[in-house]
């Protein structure tokens, strides 16, 4: 006999301004089941979760159709609040903690221990202290669960986002009443092995009871981790399949509603013969102090044309080299690009000697989240090389060219397939993936010498990665744009570049050619940090 | 439909507000209020305090808050007020000399206050304040140091120190809002006023058109964005301070003319809470405000401001308005800083 399900969607309905987003949802989830929610970026995903949730943007922008029925009872959170009494956990696209407070305190924020005193009986509990050890304790307690080693000390703005993540699900992880976990993207700024230790602690989870949604856009892990699996496709159910006996061309023919050659991007075709090309950017000790990616000591060179590509585990340093050469953290050693030595520390000096960036960090450098989309795509291109402006008496004064912004935005949105309603909608509207296309037409838009890009397919749907990867190496090939890659996957690092250095505690472990034998960055990847984390099958 | 998009485009708390205005000017006649009389009232003290609340946008702008250091630049424009009437110059020269020595002034002390802002980026409305008290305060003590001479300002008997208020009748009354004034029966337009006031509004639309307007709204946007854009955040935030309180300084001006005197001492202190509620209920957030809030608040605050001590002196017959003003515009205050977090959308 069928037991009550946990959680019953029924004919959830939803539409921003006037624009529809969501219509006719259905499906249900017992308890201990792992659900799999799937579709393009723009589908609908993370609004059905933001529905579940009780996110205030919802009732802010008019509310939602349908009816949410938990343990068989219509239910209509208010607020986030009413959420987690009800025992529904939710870790967002976008992080969520604190910076200035650790981990454990990150971890047990509203539900801290407290020293019982008297002057509580006569105030309130707000003027009891703090039980560290207690708390220290519990929130340890969480972050073993998940089967890796953070110190509960950490600030959250000193982690390497890896660990962010993993700090979020141990918060939900650490609620006893939590039942049903609903995580969007965790996994999209995870290397693999990361991600695989994360889905066990979610696998754990579920035998133990625990109901989860997961949403990704790697299909491979809704195949290894999910019971069943939900395809959005424009805000409709399309599908809904056991996840094991699916394949992963169906999965992606199923979102995107036609064939798809989902083999993750050709090998570059030749690698180039790096000799006999000039040198085009050489980096010579450097050391970043990047919170959380701390770069030590860090040596290369990338020739002109060449497509780099940078890999390692959480934390080790890779994100600091990009961050460091562009001068957003503070560094030191000798950067040179064409021959011209670079400011650290300035970004302004990196942009005009010809770098274009794309940070990791979507939200809090990538972009003017309430700016519109075309701001966003063409204002660094206007700041650092005078474009999109008329000169006005003679160049005295430099007015924004409005209807040209907008013209460039256009083509960006039509050649990267952006989903919005058009160039003025504001970015923090759109979908996290579309989101991610703005932060990289903001980079194109400049035409640069040298393109450091860090995680350049997050959050991207498996439709537009190649074409993501496509565009890249289009703007090598035509423009000769020297690039180079940061990313947490290595099998995007070696299909689409000439070589991959990975790095590990501040140092490169070594540099290989992608052509090189997965096993080969696996061992680089592991043996140099001696940090046992993983199996060291790190590629399939 | 299209109603609906009007709701969301006005915001309930403006609404709200413009029917409340409404039904005052509507009970009006009915109390023997003379209607055309309060109109003349509301536009002129519309035009009147138009550029000290749009002295509130650039540094809302750059992301620097709500320029609760008003007084600064109100300082300015009574200093330059003082020294063109200590020249001794009238009519347009004198206020266009008192416009031209306070912009100087607005500009040094908005560049330390700029400066000063930077340096405590998280809590600038607070510092703010303290920047706006403590510079009338000391201004309290210079009004009796600085050595004026003009008899039309130093006390008559002792015979140095400024007065607490200064007539500027004979120098530039209503320089601006006499001219081209348009009257029709008892409703009078002030139409300079308002030329100068859209004049300042254009100034200021056309600037934030400009690449370094641009890029103190990304400021104001995302620091962190506009810094990896290239952008010297630090210098936009000084840019936007010394703009606002420019502004501030001419706005005091434009408000004195019409006015037909100068405040000293604590006069400038009363100045920055009703702007900035203003603003606020133009709809403006805390780091974006547009020419149109600046209007459409103005304009609201002003109006209620002038009706309601109006229509309620008439119905209960006695002459309580300065006190109803006072509780109306504290009223309006306190509504409008609640309002300050509900970001628009
Ligand atoms: N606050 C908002 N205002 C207006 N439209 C919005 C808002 N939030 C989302 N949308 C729109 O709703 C649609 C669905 O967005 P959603 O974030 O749910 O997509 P998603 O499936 O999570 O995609 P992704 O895989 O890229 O994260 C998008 O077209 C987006 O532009
Ligand atoms: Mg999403």
């Amino acid at each position: 006999m069928p037991e009550t399900p946990l959680l019953k969607l029924e004919n959830i309905g939803k539409d921003y301004f006037g624009t529809r987003v969501l219509s006719g949802v259905s499906f249900s989830l017992n308890k201990g089941e792992i659900l799999g929610l799937v579709g393009e970026n723009g589908a609908g995903k993370s609004t059905l979760m933001n529905i579940l949730f009780g996110m205030p943007v919802i009732a802010g922008t008019g509310g939602y159709e349908g009816s949410i029925i938990i343990d068989g009872q219509k239910t209509e959170f208010k607020s986030p609040f009413d959420a987690l009494e009800a025992g529904v956990g939710m870790v967002h696209q976008e992080f969520s903690l604190i910076p200035g407070f650790t981990a454990a305190e990150n971890i047990l924020l509203n539900r801290e221990e407290l020293n019982r005193s008297p002057l509580e009986q006569i105030f309130s509990e707000r003027v009891s202290t703090l039980n560290r050890p207690v708390m220290n304790a519990r929130a340890s307690k969480a972050i073993k669960t998940l089967g890796v080693d953070i110190g509960v000390d950490t600030i959250a703005s000193e982690m390497p986002v890896g660990y962010k993540q993993f700090v979020e699900i141990a918060r939900e992880i650490d609620r006893t009443a939590t039942r049903l976990l609903v995580l969007d993207e965790p996994t999209a700024v995870l290397t693999e092995t990361e991600s695989r230790i994360l889905l066990d602690a979610l696998r754990k989870l579920a035998e133990g009871g625990i109901a989860i949604v997961f949403i990704s856009h790697r299909l491979h892990e809704i195949i290894e981790l999910c019971d069943k699996l939900v395809v959005l496709r424009d805000g409709k159910v399309v599908r809904e399949a056991p996840a094991k006996t699916s394949s992963l061309r169906e999965i992606a023919a199923w979102m995107v509603g036609r064939q798809v050659d989902s083999r993750s991007g050709a090998r570059r075709p030749e690698p180039r013969s790096p000799e006999l090309e000039d040198l085009a950017l050489s980096v010579e000790n450097l050391w970043v102090d990047m919170p959380g990616e701390t770069v030590r000591d860090v040596s290369f060179t990338v020739r002109k044309g060449e497509i780099f590509g940078i890999g390692g585990l959480a934390g080790q340093g890779k994100l600091g080299i990009p961050n460091g050469v562009m001068g957003l953290f503070p560094a030191g050693g000798k950067v040179t690009l064409f021959g011209k030595p670079v400011k650290l520390g300035a970004p302004r000096g990196a942009l005009d000697s010809g770098m274009a960036f794309v940070s990791e960090d979507r939200r809090g450098v990538g972009l003017l989240l309430s700016e519109r989309i075309d701001w966003n795509i063409t204002f660094t291109a206007m700041q650092v090389q005078n474009r999109f402006l008329k000169p006005l008496l003679g160049g005295f004064l430099l007015l924004r060219d409005d209807a040209a912004i907008a013209r460039e935005a256009q083509s960006y949105i039509e050649s990267l397939e952006i989903k919005c309603t058009g160039p003025g909608q504001r970015a923090v509207e759109l979908s996290g993936g579309n989101q991610q296309k703005i932060c990289l037409a903001k980079a194109f838009v400049l035409r640069p010498g040298l393109l450091l890009i860090c995680e350049p397919t997050r959050g991207i749907d498996v439709g537009a990665k190649e074409l993501v990867l496509n565009t890249l190496r289009h703007h090598n090939e035509e423009y000769g744009t020297t690039i180079v890659v940061t990313s947490s996957e290595l099998e995007e690092l070696r299909s689409v570049c000439d070589r991959v250095a990975i790095v590990g505690e501040g140092r490169i472990a070594g540099i290989l050619p992608a052509s090189s034998p997965a096993e080969e960055f696996a061992i680089l990847m592991m043996g140099k940090t001696g940090q046992k984390q993983g199996s060291g099958s790190d590629v399939h | 439909m299209f109603i609906k998009k009007f709701i969301d485009a006005a915001g309930w708390p403006r609404i709200i507000i413009a029917l409340f205005l409404l039904s005052l000017f509507a009970t009006a006649p009915f109390v023997g209020v003379l209607v055309s009389t309060s109109l003349s009232n509301t536009l002129e003290r519309f035009g009147m305090n138009g550029v000290l609340v749009l002295a509130m946008v650039p540094m809302v702008q750059t992301g620097c808050g709500l320029n609760f250091g008003l007084p600064l630049g109100i300082i300015a424009g009574l200093l330059g007020a003082t020294l063109s009437i200590e020249l001794g110059v009238r009519g347009v020269v004198g206020f266009a000399a008192a416009v031209g020595l306070a912009a100087p002034i607005a500009a040094v002390l908005g560049y330390f206050y700029g400066h000063l802002l930077n340096r405590v980026k998280g809590s600038e409305m607070m510092i703010a304040t303290y920047v706006g008290f403590s510079s009338v305060a000391f201004m309290c003590i210079a009004w009796l140091l600085l050595p004026y001479k003009s008899p039309t300002m130093i006390w008559g008997y002792g015979g140095s120190g400024l007065r607490t208020t200064i007539s500027v009748s004979g120098y530039w009354q209503h320089i601006l809002s006499g001219l081209m004034a348009v009257k029709v029966g008892h409703l009078a337009i002030p139409t300079g006023m308002f030329l100068f006031l859209a004049a300042m509004c254009f100034l200021v639309w056309f600037f934030m058109k400009t690449k370094t307007g641009t890029a103190m709204t990304a400021v104001g946007s995302n620091p962190e964005f506009a810094r990896a854009s290239g952008v010297d955040v630090d210098r936009m935030r000084i840019v936007s301070v010394v703009l606002s309180t420019i502004l501030g300084a001419v706005g005091i001006l434009v408000y004195s003319q019409s006015f037909g005197f100068l405040q000293l001492y604590t006069g400038p202190f009363y100045m920055a809470l009703p702007a900035v509620a203003s603003i606020l209920l133009g709809g403006a957030s805390v780091n974006k405000a547009t020419i149109w809030n600046v209007l459409v608040g103005t304009f609201l605050f002003q109006g209620v401001l002038t009706m309601t001590p109006a229509v309620i002196n008439n119905i209960l017959q006695t002459d309580m308005s300065e006190v109803i003003r006072i509780i109306v515009s504290n009223g309006m205050i306190l509504y409008a800083l609640t309002r300050k977090v509900q970001v628009k959308r």
